[in-house]
């Protein structure tokens, strides 16, 4: 009831029914090598292996000893195993730990992850609520736009400034995730299209107020916002670029888990997610929660908005989203919709993130490569008898082999 | 006593029919009466209808802007007026009707922007034409949506598709110097993006808006991986595809406006009017559109029919993915020199749009296509003469009516009921 498992298949992962004189230490044993925790890990590594090799295979080294492959084929497998795996040592040291700046890289990695975390908090929320919230994007452009606003355009005094930077940045975000629950309640729109759609309006919304004097720095002809006041701004670590965005992508977390868990709303949220009907028979209002529940996402993802413009950037541009939306998506659905899965797994993609950077720089590998290891994980996570069948860990062919072996005997 | 429980419980159910229409119909009538109207510029607005080399000259339009709108107004307002009285008598209006409204607001709105703009006068012919170029990927990707949603299968990886059909298309027409070997090898690479989405939504019963979400991103990476290590490496031999001549049927291309559209196009543009109707005719008119119908529908009933409900979806998907690989190669085999990254731009995502826009129907997918192209378009050429609205509000435009349409403002669109949905044989 409260791990809600999207992704998974509903019936597909059906647990088989033991074969006949199986003990229960057997039982555990199985539990604890085919549960979700071993196959996610599992799911990792084939993607990790995946990307290794689409880096090795268009690596020049490795195409040149190909040539020879049979005359010296060491040579070939030495090239094959340095280009597969030096991209990801590259990927380590920039975003965990290297000898030369020791754990400092890892403070990228968490000012990277801060707005991931926030957004994919935002789409895990929607989805717990039955809804997919591809509108990430959309509502952090718009979060982050009047949080910019109010950073640069207001002058207010310290702590309220801030203050009221955050509030705005939330509230930017409800209104946009707010507006589509309210559409989709009021019609029976669907979400997914919706947001897709609000996505678009939201950027050349943006597009066109970087236009205007209003939101163009005097001087400027490209379109980029003054810089934040200081007063508007989250104070930074000093000797990095982590600020204290990251803390509130923590409260955030915490927030989220106690609702969904301990809150009325949060527990209607789930219901509705589940059953609609039976929440509706129950007495929920669905129309109201299903408003709330986007609105509340919205906001996470407003979040994600301001600590991109009040921590990491600092001012508004058009590109102020990137493509955080469409990977808080992936955040989501790495962290299976529960707000600590979705913390860590941001972690995760902000470290691919952040290492992603020096591996360019060091290796030559383009950051492409990224999106493909985040999306492959996805996918292998989402569907984890494609893994348990890579690993031949499938328990209905171990049955048939079984009996094929017993067949044998007599 | 128990007849005003029930009014209390129940105040908002009335017999009349819906309000939406008369609401939206006053509301663009006003719009052209007075922001067109009364608001807009009073030079005229000229269209142009003929180029230099049609067979025969058509004399240009010319619409003095603020009393064709003032006409215009008069005659929506009076639309709207008959509406809601029809409402009153619990009739609606037909929508032949709409449709016309819908038209003289398009054309109100381009005689107010052409007449307040700094050169007054554009080429209707050029601006249909161009429209009709920019609309040959969304068609494509459009049919890929009809044929996977009608079989019950949601796609959101058009984007995908045509963005893998692009790349394939270019490096395929580049080593082979060959545009039609590009072409063949942009439907095999969309197929293949169709297949990963059949497998996992089909076999491992893995949502489809996920599955296809994550292929868009793997779609993505991939192909900005191999530009960047492959395709920049040697732009000469892997980026410079062979392009698909434009031909034009001689003496039916020069008939004014039509010509171009219709006679004077690629390989792919020609393609896309027949798969059009293919698609169209399959669907409605055979057997296996009827089956794939019911599959898309409901499947338990096909399958009791004896219909094989997840192979008609799995070879649904795959087809819908070779067209739109197909539609992805009109981007580097027509209309672009070479593959960069992202080239399809968010296509498909417009592409989605024109499916529910279209309502699951080929023609009608097709005729919103057509309608996002020439959105896109005039801006392109708005930018151009100089307009008061800005280009980024034209382009929000085909989200915005999609937000519209699906929120059944614009009448109510329903998809097939099954989609989404996998099916599993009890």
């Amino acid at each position: 009831m409260s791990e809600q498992t999207i992704g998974q298949p509903p019936a597909g992962d059906k647990p088989v029914a033991p074969p006949e004189g199986k003990n229960s230490n057997n039982e555990l044993f199985r539990k604890i090598t085919q549960g979700p925790g071993l196959v996610s890990v599992l799911g990792v590594f084939v993607a990790l292996v995946i990307g290794g090799l689409l880096v090795a295979v268009t690596d020049k080294k490795v195409i040149e000893t190909a040539g020879y492959v049979f005359a010296r084929p060491s040579d070939f497998f030495t090239q094959l195993w340095r280009a597969g795996t030096e991209s990801y040592v590259a990927l380590f040291n920039g975003s965990i730990y290297n000898s030369a700046q020791g754990f400092s890289p890892f403070l990228e990695t968490l000012t990277v992850s801060t707005p991931l975390i926030c957004a994919g908090l935002g789409v895990a929320l929607a989805f717990r609520a039955g809804m997919f919230n591809i509108g990430a994007q959309g509502q952090i452009i718009i979060g982050a736009t009047m949080a910019g606003y109010v950073g640069f355009a207001w002058h207010l005094p310290l702590v309220l400034h801030l203050l009221l930077v955050v509030l705005f940045g939330l509230l930017g975000g409800a209104l946009w995730g707010g507006l589509v629950g309210l559409l989709k309640a009021r019609t029976g729109a669907h979400e997914v299209i919706l947001t897709i759609m609000f996505n678009y309006v939201a950027l050349y919304l943006l597009d066109f107020l970087m236009n205007t004097t209003a939101f163009r720095r005097p001087g400027e002809t490209n379109p980029i916002s003054p810089i934040l006041d200081a007063n508007a701004t989250f104070p930074v670590l000093t000797g990095s670029r982590l600020h204290l965005g990251f803390v509130m992508a923590i409260l955030l977390t915490v927030l989220v888990a106690w609702m969904l868990k301990r809150s009325t709303l949060g527990f209607e949220f789930r219901a509705v997610g589940h059953n609609p009907e039976a929440a509706r028979t129950a007495g929920v209002n669905v129309a109201r929660t299903t408003i709330l529940a986007m609105a509340f996402a919205g906001a996470l993802a407003g979040a994600a908005g301001v600590a991109q413009v009040a921590g990491t950037e600092k001012v508004l541009t058009v590109g102020v989203a990137g493509s955080l939306g469409f990977d808080a998506i992936t955040v989501a659905l790495l962290g299976r919709s529960t707000p600590w899965g979705t913390f860590f797994a941001g972690l995760l993609f902000g470290a691919f993130r952040a290492g992603a950077v020096n591996m360019q720089i060091s290796t030559g590998t383009p950051i492409d490569i990224v999106l493909v290891v985040q999306s492959l994980i996805v996918l292998f996570i989402a569907a984890p008898p494609l893994v348990k069948s890579i690993f031949g860990m499938n328990p209905k062919k171990r049955v048939r082999k079984t009996e094929t072996i017993k067949a044998g005997a007599k | 006593m128990t007849t005003t429980t029930s009014a209390a419980l129940q105040p908002s159910i009335s017999l009349l029919p819906s309000k939406k229409t008369p609401i939206v119909l006053s509301v663009i009538a006003l719009i052209t009466l007075i922001s067109f109207g009364f608001l807009g510029s009073s030079q005229a607005a000229n269209f142009s209808l003929s180029t230099n080399t049609d067979a025969f000259k058509i004399p240009d339009l010319v619409f003095p802007g603020m009393a064709t709108n003032i006409v215009f107004g008069v005659l929506l307002l009076a639309v709207a007026g008959y509406s809601w009285w029809l409402r009153s008598k619990g009739r609606t209006l037909p929508t032949y009707a709409v449709v016309l409204c819908a038209v003289l607001f398009v054309l109100g709105f381009l005689i107010w922007v052409v007449s307040g703009a700094n050169i007054n006068s554009i080429s209707l012919a050029s601006l249909l034409a161009g429209a009709v170029v920019l609309a040959v990927p969304l068609v494509f990707g459009s049919l890929s949506g009809v044929l996977c949603e009608r079989a019950g299968v949601v796609n959101i990886a058009i984007e995908g598709q045509l963005l893998g059909g692009a790349f394939t298309a270019a490096i395929v027409a580049s080593i082979t110097k060959n545009a039609f070997a590009g072409l063949i090898a942009a439907g095999i690479a969309g197929a293949l993006v169709s297949l990963v989405l059949a497998l996992f939504a089909i076999k491992y019963l893995v949502n489809q808006i996920i599955v296809g979400v994550v292929l868009n991103v793997l779609v993505s990476g991939i192909t900005g991986f191999l530009f960047t290590t492959v395709m920049q490496e040697d732009p000469e031999l892997f980026n410079s595809p062979a392009h698909l001549p434009v031909i034009a049927i001689p003496g039916l291309s020069a008939i004014p406006v039509l010509g171009p559209i219709l006679f004077k196009q690629s390989v792919i543009g020609y393609l896309m009017y027949l798969a059009v109707f293919l698609v169209w005719f399959g669907l409605f008119k055979t057997r296996w559109g009827l089956r794939v119908r019911a599959v898309g529908e409901h499947p338990k009933a096909a399958d009791t029919l004896g219909i094989k409900v997840n192979a008609t979806r799995f070879w649904n998907v795959t087809l819908g993915g070779i067209i739109a690989g197909i539609g992805g190669s009109f981007f580097t085999l027509v209309a672009i020199d070479s593959f960069t990254k992202e080239i399809s731009g968010g296509r498909g995502f417009i592409a989605l749009a024109a499916v529910i826009f279209g309502r699951w129907n080929p023609i009608g997918a097709f005729a919103a296509a057509l309608l996002f192209g020439f959105a896109d378009n005039l801006q392109v050429i708005l930018t151009i003469i100089g307009t008061p609205v800005p280009s980024q509000f034209m382009a929000m435009m085909p989200y915005l009516v999609t937000i519209f349409a699906v929120a059944g403002l614009v009448g109510r669109s329903r998809g097939p009921a099954a989609a989404g949905e996998p099916y599993v044989k009890e």
